[in-house]
């Protein structure tokens, strides 16, 4: 890790420590109020604040997981940097589709 | 017949990295340390064992060991406070290579306080008036705290991440660093900034702090990094360094 990696790491870090917050107390919510798909969905399509929580949130967590593969990777599996990079910014990249992918789904119109 | 308190059993690493453990039986005294213990094997049962040794009175760092599965500087280090029910397991320096018996190649070690940049770098000639140092300010405070460091290894041997990532510059050259960084005397800070800053250097540390708990000399390399990690942030905020 160097000095750029770690910054990229702790700062959205620092950024995903309330947005965790306010998605679990939104499940909590969600869940306490016991609202159906459909009222869930009711909320969310077209809400373009909804759209950016989760848009940050989704890069926050792609950016700060590759970083911490990569330390993972070199560390206990011995890759080279290059490797590890690759794979890192592969796995970054699976998780911004996989992200945006749940966020269209459910700002959408369907 | 011996009784198990007159005697050790003594396993010493013998040969290089294909090496084996083998076994000695060597005479209990009293305030007996771990490297008169091999002093005395090497005396009086073979000769042909290899160790490193200088000062014996725990100043020049030059005898550290395995011992019992943890690191230690091994004329400073009484066999009644490590010995587990009379046994002794005495192995080279982890994360080293073996040179051959006890001896580990140090090479490494040193060459990464060469990458940190950990050599004193002047700012002044031989023809400037002695730079007036007051202990009191920050600065030479931390750099204080730091500075006694025997380069014994202790600390490079203890840390998994050393271990991990044979790239990173481990505790005992960081700290160095973050004795040179408070130094107001030495002028090559963006060098060393920009050398710990890159990949291997003080960002890698996962502040473990194994190396504070086993430094013979009670430093903290783990604060020293942290030191590091927020200068070096810095400097890279401010546009000073690019790693
Ligand atoms: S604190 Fe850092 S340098 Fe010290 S043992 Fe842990 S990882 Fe190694
Ligand atoms: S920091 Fe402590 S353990 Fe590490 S080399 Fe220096 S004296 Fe030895
Ligand atoms: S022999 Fe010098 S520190 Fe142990």
């Amino acid at each position: 890790m160097n000095v750029r990696l770690y910054i990229w790491q702790r700062s959205t870090a620092a950024l995903m420590l309330p947005l965790i917050l306010v998605h679990l107390a939104l499940i909590f919510y969600a869940t306490g109020k016991g609202l159906k798909a459909e009222d869930i969905l009711a909320r969310t399509r077209g809400s373009i604040a909804w759209a950016s929580f989760y848009g940050i949130f989704v890069m926050a967590a792609a950016i700060h997981s590759a970083i911490g593969i990569r330390s993972i990777l070199i560390e206990w599996l011995c890759l080279s940097t290059r490797q590890a990079n690759l794979l890192a910014v592969s796995l970054g990249a699976a998780l911004l589709v996989l992200g945006f992918r749940a966020i269209a789904a459910v700002v959408l119109h369907g | 017949m011996v009784s198990p308190q007159s005697e050790l059993s003594v396993a010493l690493w013998r040969g290089g990295k294909d090496g084996v453990y083998q076994t000695y039986q060597v005479p209990t005294r009293t305030n007996q340390t771990i490297l008169d213990v091999v002093t005395w094997i090497q005396r009086n049962l073979d000769p042909t064992l290899s160790y490193r040794f200088a000062c014996r009175v725990g100043m020049c760092g030059s005898c550290a060991m395995t011992v019992n599965g943890r690191p230690r500087w091994t004329c400073r280090t009484h066999v009644s406070k490590v010995a587990s029910a009379g046994r002794l397991e005495i192995g080279p320096l982890e994360n080293l290579p073996v040179i051959k018996d006890l001896t580990a190649d140090m090479r490494p070690f040193f060459e990464k306080w060469q990458r940190a940049k950990g050599v004193f770098s002047p700012s002044k000639t031989r023809d400037d008036a002695i730079e007036e140092i007051k202990p009191d300010t920050p600065a030479r405070i931390a750099a204080d705290k730091a500075i006694e460091c025997i380069n014994c290894g202790v600390c490079y041997a203890a840390c998994d991440t050393v271990r991990w990532n044979p790239d990173y510059l481990g505790p005992a050259a960081l700290n160095r660093a973050w004795s040179l960084v408070n130094d107001v005397r030495d002028a090559g800070n963006t060098a060393r900034l920009k050398a710990i800053s890159a990949d291997g250097g003080c960002h890698a540390c996962h502040s473990h702090q194994s190396c504070q708990q086993l430094c013979p000399q009670t430093l903290n390399p783990t604060a020293s990094i942290s030191g590091l990690k927020r200068c070096a942030t810095h400097a890279y905020l401010q546009g000073e360094i690019k790693p």
